[in-house]
């Protein structure tokens, strides 16, 4: 899984690149302060961004530890930590606590929610595929995955934090994150009203209504494509049971035709198992490239979503204050307009980086469907073939098997 | 060899001994050759002979006078040996005054080559003449060439039987009664080797021979041959009754089937049998089917009918020679009753006329006998013995010395004891005899297409078209087709469970009628419940008529030739309201059940025992397994169900999506993932059609199983209780005699007769139906294995068809997924 995973990662890391790349070529005053940023960057992480992996997850009383690990970019060693997901809510909050320009309009790789322990019907419906895989894997991928979309992101992994999540052997402090946290939430709950805010822009009219429309769909396809799944494992199981069962049928007897049909029992029992096997394979091959695939553009498109909205609100704000300016007393104008000036500056930025990142989110969320796509098609060819040489494989024996049989039965007439 | 049974026959009951002792070779022949083809004859006539000893010997060892019965039966024979003398003397001299030692030779010839060479037999044939002619002529000079003939006869018979047939149970038979009886002295280690190997029968027959007593390998057949041995010499020397009742006995023996043989008979058997023997044998080998003719022809009296009696009934209940066990028992009885009791009228009433003269002869005689011990006596002794043979020949002499030593005591132990040996054997054959039928099998072909809906409203119905392709010689045409309505089949179930069940009889169940399904159907809704309705009903139809047509037995009903044939047959109307009907039979079927319950069969054979355990556990898994693979089929129609929504959700991605190339390969994932719920139903289709389907049709054939354990028990029950009824009368008979009333013993004493002959007859049926009972379950075995072993590979078959149709679809997806830039 990890292999194969391989290269869709670096696919995506490497868009990243060389978006950051032509982005570096554009002149505006973002840039400039970029490319400083850029070479901080280089000197700030000590770990390249594909490398980092989160290899399992270990299961620490009530909450689960996760293991990354990241090999240090001046070459030989590696950096072990253990991580809860609190770690990974304190990152994800430096990383939006982030000071610069337009750092609102960064589309934030989005933080897989935290899971609990006992898989219940409403944490399957809010994690999705993550909580399907077997051990945690597939959660596990999406964290590290979050850990190289940050990596990878030419604003977010100077920040400092990530350094420290990455090398520091003790866990960052929760408490100050936590707050913030809340802070945030409060802050998103007072602008949920803003949501429906006709833009000035068009091009962010338009990104916002396919931005819906999208999420609205991948949600649907994910939630379809984790109901296949689902009856995939339950097949699998049923197959299990029916095996089993199949198993208990055998007899042991003397006479030919009991042993005929025992036999037969053994051989369906072990063809209905191949079936189980089968559907096992399937479903987490499912889960794993598509499934995953899905649920990864799912949570990228909630997370641009929530970029358009940030971006939404510091428009109403800024429309505020551009509208106090026009309606200030001579005594307050200035400082009116400064404050205009600020944020209109700042809208600007935000809608910069926003272009940037929403060109950005589009091909890699094309990139990345594709190779789910290829990944899934693949894989399931892969089951599929193996599957249909073991069937046929079967189908011979049983048929070598009835020849056997009246075989025995003629030998036993015969004595 | 001569020498030495001159020795051992020497005594005093010479004249008597001498006469007899011809005819009993006579007859012994007559038997074996008839036993060769079918085993009626021989056992008939041994029993004949038996049962007549048996009476005799009866009289002899029990209380009351027996001096009646031997100077009667004396006189009798010795008027009748006389005239058989004549006759078999002329006869001998006729045939061939040829050689003892053509006799011996020819036996010797067949030790050596065990071989079923057609020429040995002829042999055998002519030495058996030789023989024949001899004893009689040396039965007039000497006895103890007799006894050697004899026991030359006998062995070479038995060799011939067992060449000529393969089953060896069936010339073991004749072979033991013949040495179970008198003559036993010929050989009783031949009966042995009989079973085990033809060759050794050769061999020790002589051995034998020389040494009767020494080589006694049963403990019955050790007494027989002492009591032979010392018979003549010594009677009293023997300690065990059994001594006593030989020593008297022998003479009796000797006279009753003597006098039996002889009055009627003797002609035919003297001027026919030399040639009826001959042509017998060499018919049986070339061809067992020609041998009624040749036997018909030549015997005129005695071996004409049994034959024609054994030739019948096989082929009626469709033993043909595969099953000699069960053939016999039967052949073995009618003619058995015939000469026992005339008053049973049996199938076999051309043999009765025939052989009434014996049966006359052996009844006076057993008349005698029994009436000194007492009158009702005879006929028990009779119809134990005649049950006891019924079922084997190696019962014949156990029931024979049973039935000497105590005369009426007790038989039922007897008759258990026998019944247990010979079914191994049967079943055997039994399976041959199915390896044959399921040959015939591909002969016969029905298919059911066509559902229609006749009529509209809650009256309408489905009709199904019926298609029979044929080349079976029972049916007019060699294609054929009718239209049948459900309730037909329902009543062709009926017919047949009516029919065959009591006997039986796995009668393979219809699928229910279902009233939800039908009533969809009905109403009109032309959506996919329904027509799946209509083709699963339709598919297990087909299989039930399958089923039907497979069994043997069921193939031969009429009901079931018109069923497939005739344009229009009457209306089930039983079946019409099954459902309201069935709701009854099934509250009998469940107070059946409880009697049944408590009904406790203390099993005599431990096979049906394991097997009803077997079935109920099997039944369990079954309906698990049936369980289990609906699940899987729901599960494989979610599956489907889901798989659809995934294809739409996928399809509204596509659209919604600005990048044509990924929209494009969205719209094509969704293509695919609508073929693949095509796939998915299929696959759940065939699920339940390959799996679920077949063991709900073996879930209703277990049923029937049980059904045909259940009538076993019954009839076993009828049987209990007749016994019970028959001890009670003969307790009252007991009361009486010690009361002296005559005047009401008679009555006792018909109660008895008539409750005997109940017994017998439940007896009988018992265990016929256990037979029955024991084929049937181990076709139905063979069947399902059978039937489950194509079911999978088709199952395995769509199952990687679907696989590789799977693959196509991947591989047409993926360079579409490869395409998206």
């Amino acid at each position: 899984m990890k292999l194969c995973f391989g290269s869709s990662r670096k696919i995506i890391w490497s868009g990243r690149r060389d978006i950051s790349f032509t982005r570096g070529k554009q002149p505006p005053m973002a840039v400039q302060s970029k490319s400083e940023q850029e070479e901080d960057r280089e000197g700030l992480l000590s770990v390249s961004s594909h490398t980092i992996h989160v290899t399992e997850a270990v299961r620490d009383g009530d909450g689960l530890t996760f293991i990354v690990i990241s090999q240090k970019l001046s070459g030989s060693g590696e950096y072990h930590v253990a991580r809860t997901h609190e770690d990974f809510e304190w990152l994800h909050q430096c990383l939006f606590n982030q000071e610069g320009p337009g750092i609102l309009g960064v589309i934030f790789p989005p933080l897989p929610a935290k899971p609990s322990l006992n898989t219940s019907t409403k944490d399957l419906k809010q994690l999705g595929f993550l909580v399907m895989g077997k051990d945690w894997h597939t959660y596990c991928l999406a964290l590290e995955t979050y850990l190289q979309q940050v990596a990878a992101h030419t604003r977010l992994s100077k920040n400092k934090c990530l350094e420290q999540f990455l090398t520091s052997s003790e866990a960052p402090g929760c408490q100050r994150v936590k707050k913030s946290l809340f802070n945030r939430l409060s802050q998103a709950m007072d602008g949920l009203r803003k949501e429906g805010h006709k833009d000035v822009d068009g091009f962010f009219q338009s990104e916002r209504d396919t931005n819906f429309t999208h999420i609205g769909y991948s949600k649907i396809a994910t939630e379809r494509f984790m109901d296949v799944v689902l009856t995939e494992q339950k097949m699998s199981v049923a197959c299990g049971h029916l095996s089993t069962c199949l198993h208990l049928c055998i007899e042991q007897k003397d006479d030919t035709a009991s042993l005929a049909f025992t036999k037969i029992c053994v051989k369906l029992s072990e063809v209905i198992d191949l079936m189980k096997k089968n559907f096992e394979s399937v479903a987490e091959k499912d889960l794993s490239s598509l499934g995953f695939g899905l649920d990864l553009q799912t949570r990228y498109q909630e997370a641009e979503k929530e970029m358009l909205y940030r971006r939404t609100c510091k428009l109403v704000e800024m429309e505020a204050a551009s509208r106090n300016a026009e309606r200030a007393k001579p005594v307050k104008k200035a400082a009116m307009d400064a404050l205009k000036v600020k944020s209109e500056k700042e809208f600007a930025a935000i809608s910069a980086v926003a272009k940037q990142e929403i060109a950005w989110f589009h091909a890699v969320r094309v990139k990345l469907l594709r190779q789910a796509l290829i990944l899934w098609c693949e894989k399931q060819l892969e089951v599929a073939r193996d599957a249909s040489t073991r069937y046929s494989q079967h189908l011979e024996a049983f048929k070598t098997l009835g020849g056997l049989t009246l075989q025995d039965s003629h030998v036993a007439s015969e004595n | 060899m001569k020498m030495a049974t001159s020795s051992e026959r020497s005594p005093p009951p010479f004249p008597d001994s001498e006469d007899q002792e011809p005819d009993p070779e006579e007859l012994r022949d007559q038997d074996s050759d008839d036993g060769e083809d079918i085993f009626l004859d021989p056992d008939n006539l041994l029993e004949t002979k038996m049962a007549s000893p048996s009476a005799s010997d009866v009289p002899t060892k029990t209380r009351e006078p027996p001096s009646d019965l031997f100077s009667e039966s004396l006189i009798e024979t010795a008027s009748t040996a006389k005239h058989q003398r004549d006759h078999t003397e002329e006869a001998a001299r006729d045939i061939s005054v040829g050689s003892t030692n053509d006799v011996i030779d020819v036996s010797s010839v067949i030790a050596k080559s065990l071989k079923v060479d057609m020429e040995a037999v002829s042999d055998n044939a002519e030495a058996k003449s030789d023989i024949i002619s001899k004893p009689l002529i040396d039965t007039d000079n000497e006895p103890g060439t007799d006894l050697l003939k004899k026991t030359h006869n006998t062995s070479s018979v038995p060799v011939m039987d067992i060449f000529s047939e393969p089953p060896s149970e069936s010339i073991s038979a004749p072979v033991m009664d013949v040495f179970g009886e008198p003559q036993s002295k010929t050989s009783n280690s031949p009966v042995m080797d009989v079973f085990m190997e033809p060759g050794d029968t050769l061999s020790k027959p002589n051995s034998s021979n020389l040494e009767p007593s020494s080589s006694s390998l049963v403990d019955v057949l050790s007494e027989t041959s002492n009591i032979n041995i010392k018979e003549p010499p010594k009677p009293d020397v023997i300690i065990d009754p059994l001594a006593d009742l030989i020593s008297s006995a022998p003479v009796h023996e000797i006279k009753a089937p003597v006098v039996a043989v002889t009055k009627v008979p003797t002609k035919d058997l003297f001027d026919d049998e030399p040639s009826n023997l001959f042509t017998e044998p060499r018919s049986s080998k070339s061809a067992k089917h020609l041998q009624s003719s040749f036997l018909d022809e030549p015997d005129e009296d005695l071996f004409s009918e049994p034959l024609g009696d054994t030739l019948k009934k096989p082929q009626n209940e469709a033993f043909k020679e595969e099953l000699p066990p069960v053939a016999k028992p039967r052949n073995v009885r009618g003619p058995l009753n015939d000469n026992h009791s005339v008053d049973r009228t049996d199938i076999f009433t051309v043999e009765a006329v025939t052989t009434a003269p014996i049966a006359v002869n052996t009844v006076t005689v057993n008349a005698k006998a029994n009436g000194v011990q007492s009158d009702e006596e005879e006929p028990d002794i009779f119809a134990e013995a005649t049950v006891e043979l019924s079922l084997d020949s190696p019962r014949n002499d156990r029931k024979r010395k049973e039935a000497a030593k105590p005369p009426a005591s007790d038989p039922p132990p007897a008759v258990a004891v026998s019944t247990s040996k010979p079914q191994p054997p049967t079943l055997e054959e039994l399976e041959e005899e199915e390896e044959e039928e399921s040959g015939d099998r591909f002969e016969l072909n029905i298919s059911i297409t066509n559902p229609e809906k006749v009529g509209d409203g809650m009256n309408a119905y489905m009709a199904y078209k019926v298609s029979t392709q044929t080349t079976l010689p029972m049916f007019r045409c060699k294609t054929f087709t009718v239209r049948r309505r459900f309730s037909d089949f329902l009543g062709l179930y009926e017919k047949l469970l009516d029919k065959h069940a009591q006997n039986g009889y796995i009668v393979p169940p219809p699928p229910e009628k279902s009233i939800m399904g039908m009533t969809k159907v009905k109403v009109g809704k032309e959506d996919n419940s329904s027509a799946e309705f209509v083709e699963k009903r339709r598919a297990s139809l087909e299989r039930y008529l399958q089923r039907v047509v497979c069994h043997p037995s069921l193939l031969q009903d009429p009901d079931v030739r018109e069923f497939l044939e005739r344009d229009e047959i009457p209306r089930a109307h039983s079946t019409q309201a099954l459902s309201g009907a069935g709701f009854l039979k099934m509250i009998n079927r469940a107070t059946d059940a409880v009697s049944k319950m408590t009904i406790k069969m203390n099993e005599s054979d431990v096979w049906f025992e394991d097997k009803l355990l077997e079935v109920e556990a099997e039944e369990q898994q079954l309906r698990k397994l049936h369980m289990m693979v609906e699940s899987l089929v729901g599960h494989r129609k979610e599956l489907s169900v889901n798989t659809a929504g995934f294809a739409k959700s996928v399809a509204m991605l596509g659209s919604s999506e600005d990048n044509t190339a990924l929209s494009r390969a969205l719209s094509q994932l969704a293509e695919v993932e609508d073929k693949m719920e095509q796939l998915h139903q299929e696959q759940a289709a065939s699920d339940s059609f390959c799996f679920a389907e077949l063991l709900a049709d073996y879930i209703r054939l277990l049923g029937s199983v049980r059904a045909s354990f259940d009538q076993r028990m019954k009839t076993w029950q009828r049987w209990q209780d007749a016994q019970n009824m028959l001890q009670k009368k003969r307790e009252v008979e007991a009361k009486l005699l010690w009361a002296n009333k005559p005047d009401k013993l008679q009555q006792a004493k018909d109660d008895i007769t008539e409750w005997e002959a109940k017994v017998t007859e439940y007896e009988r049926d018992f265990d016929k139906v256990s037979t029955t009972v024991r084929k049937e379950v181990l076709r139905f075995e063979k069947e399902k294995a059978r039937d489950f072993k194509k079911q999978i590979i088709k199952y395995l078959e769509s199952l990687l068809q679907s696989q590789q149709q799977l693959i196509k679809y991947w591989e047409a997806f993926l360079p579409e997924a490869k395409a998206i830039a």
